[in-house]
């Protein structure tokens, strides 16, 4: 097989060749580390490139088969995973200079799991500092470029794994929700990205940013992959507390369409998230996905949602207050940067010079937007009155709820917007996350897929959000919607990326 | 409902432990103001006999059994200090000098 055979295959294909021994590991992981090296100049998808590592964890796959082991679904499968899950003796920066260099002492869960099943980490992915982001602007080590047009934004915070799936670097990549960080890199590079259920996947080994919010999460080009690779990191795990101590739901079952199609399923509208605001080539690609999936059989409902319109609101409370507590960790003590320790100053003076020096514009502005948040006199107007919204807004799911089996809304207002474009205007950026950070805060399950091209044909997601612990819910959709539409498309809407290679390297 | 004073944030700085320099102090204010006024959106909601929700899914208190397990050795736990003594973490005076 070539080069290019081996890497605009999907996950679940390279694991079935692998194992039938039509293609070794190796050649695999080589074939995706030189794609790395033709594309990763002019898109900077990646902080670390490990290809020693990739390189001796296929190696060790193929040996693996070779002794005619039992290999998981995705043995030898390569992978990008997100700068924010720790790697025993593999670099963590979270995108920060606070950790520029620091090489953490242990795996995450996440991190196990994927060594664990043979899946080939082949490095870690540029996102926004800390995760607080929409645009991958926010990395103390540069920006990641959309490989649709190369002065557009990938997405954020989650913007190397998904620049690196849409440009066939990698056909599966780990990233983080918080408030849409996988969902809106997804759906602005065409590829499929899911933020399971809260509690699903374990955040142990995953930098906190909003312990109450963070979800570790699937990318990849096809729902099946996303599948694959979500119950290969999900389920029950003991180093973290709100892990969910029961079964992971069917989500590889339903990809495969085993739980039946969209037919008689009752598909929610929700009025809120459309309209006013929402660019029309995104409102086109989602009215066109309600048609189909009527076609498909299933039983569209218009829904109400009437809090919804203060989730970004009470989202941008809550999230940067349990920030300024996480990061307080960052302290130049233990691990990471410390500046400005000359022998003389305080404790308390070194800290203030390494948070000044090792965090961005994005972490100080929440760290101090949270500690205002919850200073005494401030604490009950905002705060607590967010952490009540937060209960409105879950109500106005489950009510939801009990005349539709899932919602749906477009993944993001607008298509991806130009580098530089939002970068000093907070509240501009945060509109980014308008119609992800509802199922957010409620904490149930949702996926971006890619639903066509809409405004400068560019990518355009459609969300489908499912209530909690029904995550195979939003693949059984999903994968019957893919399935429809690549029919319709002759392909994948990613075969209507421009080819890299002619797009001028050094972009940057 | 805001608009921060240059005092205001210079004191949300010293509580982040952010050691900001007057340009920041400016800017930043700024900055905070414009998303303080968007934010206190959520006092619109009439909600004071509606319960807060702390977490996405309900949790609950986890134990583990209290037993010896392995854990980072101490060259471990110091691989990355930024300044070690003695096998420990060396860390500048705790006291500022009026508190000495």
């Amino acid at each position: 097989m070539s080069a290019a055979e081996l890497t605009r295959s999907t996950a679940a294909e390279l694991a079935g060749r692998i194992a039938a021994g039509d293609v070794s590991a190796v050649e695999v992981a080589a074939a995706h580390l030189d794609q790395i090296a033709a594309t990763d100049d002019s898109l900077h998808a990646f902080l670390t490139v490990d290809a020693d590592g990739a390189l001796e964890a296929a190696g060790a796959v193929d040996a693996r088969r070779a002794a005619g082991e039992p290999l998981g679904p995705l043995a030898g499968v390569p992978l990008a995973l997100k700068d924010v899950f720790v790697t025993r003796g593999l670099p963590t920066t979270c995108g920060s200079r606070i950790l520029q260099n620091w090489i953490p002492p242990y795996d995450a869960t996440v991190t196990a799991r994927l060594r664990q099943a043979g899946v080939v980490i082949l490095g870690k992915t540029n996102m926004d500092e800390f995760a607080m982001g929409s645009s991958t602007e926010n990395s103390a080590y540069g920006p990641t470029h959309n490989p649709w047009a190369l002065d557009r934004v990938p997405g954020g915070s989650s913007g190397g794994s998904s620049a690196a799936v849409a440009a066939y670097q990698a056909p599966l990549a780990i990233g983080t929700d918080t408030g849409g960080s996988i969902r809106q890199p997804a759906a602005v590079t065409g590829i499929v990205g899911v933020k399971p259920t809260y509690g699903g996947v374990s955040r142990y080994g995953l930098v906190a940013f909003s312990s109450s919010l963070d979800q570790g999460g699937p990318f990849a080009r096809t729902v099946l992959d996303a599948a694959l690779l979500h119950a290969t990191i999900g389920g029950h795990d003991p180093m973290d507390a709100t892990s969910i101590d029961a079964p992971l739901p069917a989500v590889v079952s339903a990809a495969r369409g085993e739980l039946g199609g969209v037919e008689g399923l009752r598909v929610g509208v929700v009025r809120q998230l459309q309209g006013e605001g929402y660019q029309p080539g995104v409102q086109a690609r989602f009215d066109e996905m309600v048609t189909l999936l009527t076609e498909l059989g299933a039983q569209i409902v218009e829904v109400d949602c009437p809090h919804f319109g203060y989730g970004l609101a009470a989202y941008y409370l809550i999230a940067p207050s349990e920030a300024s507590s996480n990061l307080a960790r960052f302290d130049g003590m233990r691990y990471g940067l410390r500046t400005g320790d000359d022998g003389s100053s305080s404790v308390e003076q070194v800290m203030g010079r390494t948070r000044e020096a090792g965090f961005g514009d994005e972490v100080k502005r929440r760290i101090m937007l949270g500690t205002y948040a919850l200073s005494a006199g401030y604490y009950d107007a905002y705060y607590g009155q967010a952490q009540k919204v937060r209960t409105l807004i879950r109500r106005d799911f489950e009510a939801a709820y009990e005349t539709a089996d899932v919602l749906i809304s477009p993944t993001t207002p607008t298509v991806a917007f130009r580098i530089g474009e939002r970068s000093d205007d907070p509240v501009a950026m945060y509109q980014a996350d308008l119609a992800t950070l509802p199922s957010s805060l409620y904490g149930g399950p949702a996926m971006s897929l890619p639903a066509g091209l809409g405004d400068d044909d560019l990518p355009v997601g459609l969300q489908i959000m499912a209530p909690v612990q029904a995550d195979e819910r939003v693949y059984r959709v999903g994968a019957a919607l893919e399935a429809a539409l690549h029919e319709r498309w002759g392909g994948r809407l990613l075969d209507r990326a421009p080819a890299l290679a002619g797009v001028g390297r050094g972009a940057r | 409902m805001p608009a921060l004073s240059r005092d205001e944030v210079a004191h949300l700085a010293r509580l982040s432990r952010l050691d900001l320099t007057p340009a920041e102090l400016d800017h930043f204010g700024a900055q905070l103001d414009v998303i303080l006024s968007a934010v206190a959106r959520v006092a619109e909601v009439a909600a004071a006999d509606v319960p807060p929700t702390t977490h996405a899914v309900p949790v609950v208190n986890v134990t583990r059994p209290d037993r010896r397990r392995p854990s980072l050795t101490q060259a471990e736990a110091l691989a990355a200090a930024p300044a070690a003594e003695n096998g420990r973490f060396r860390v500048p005076r705790i006291l500022d000098e009026e508190e000495q």
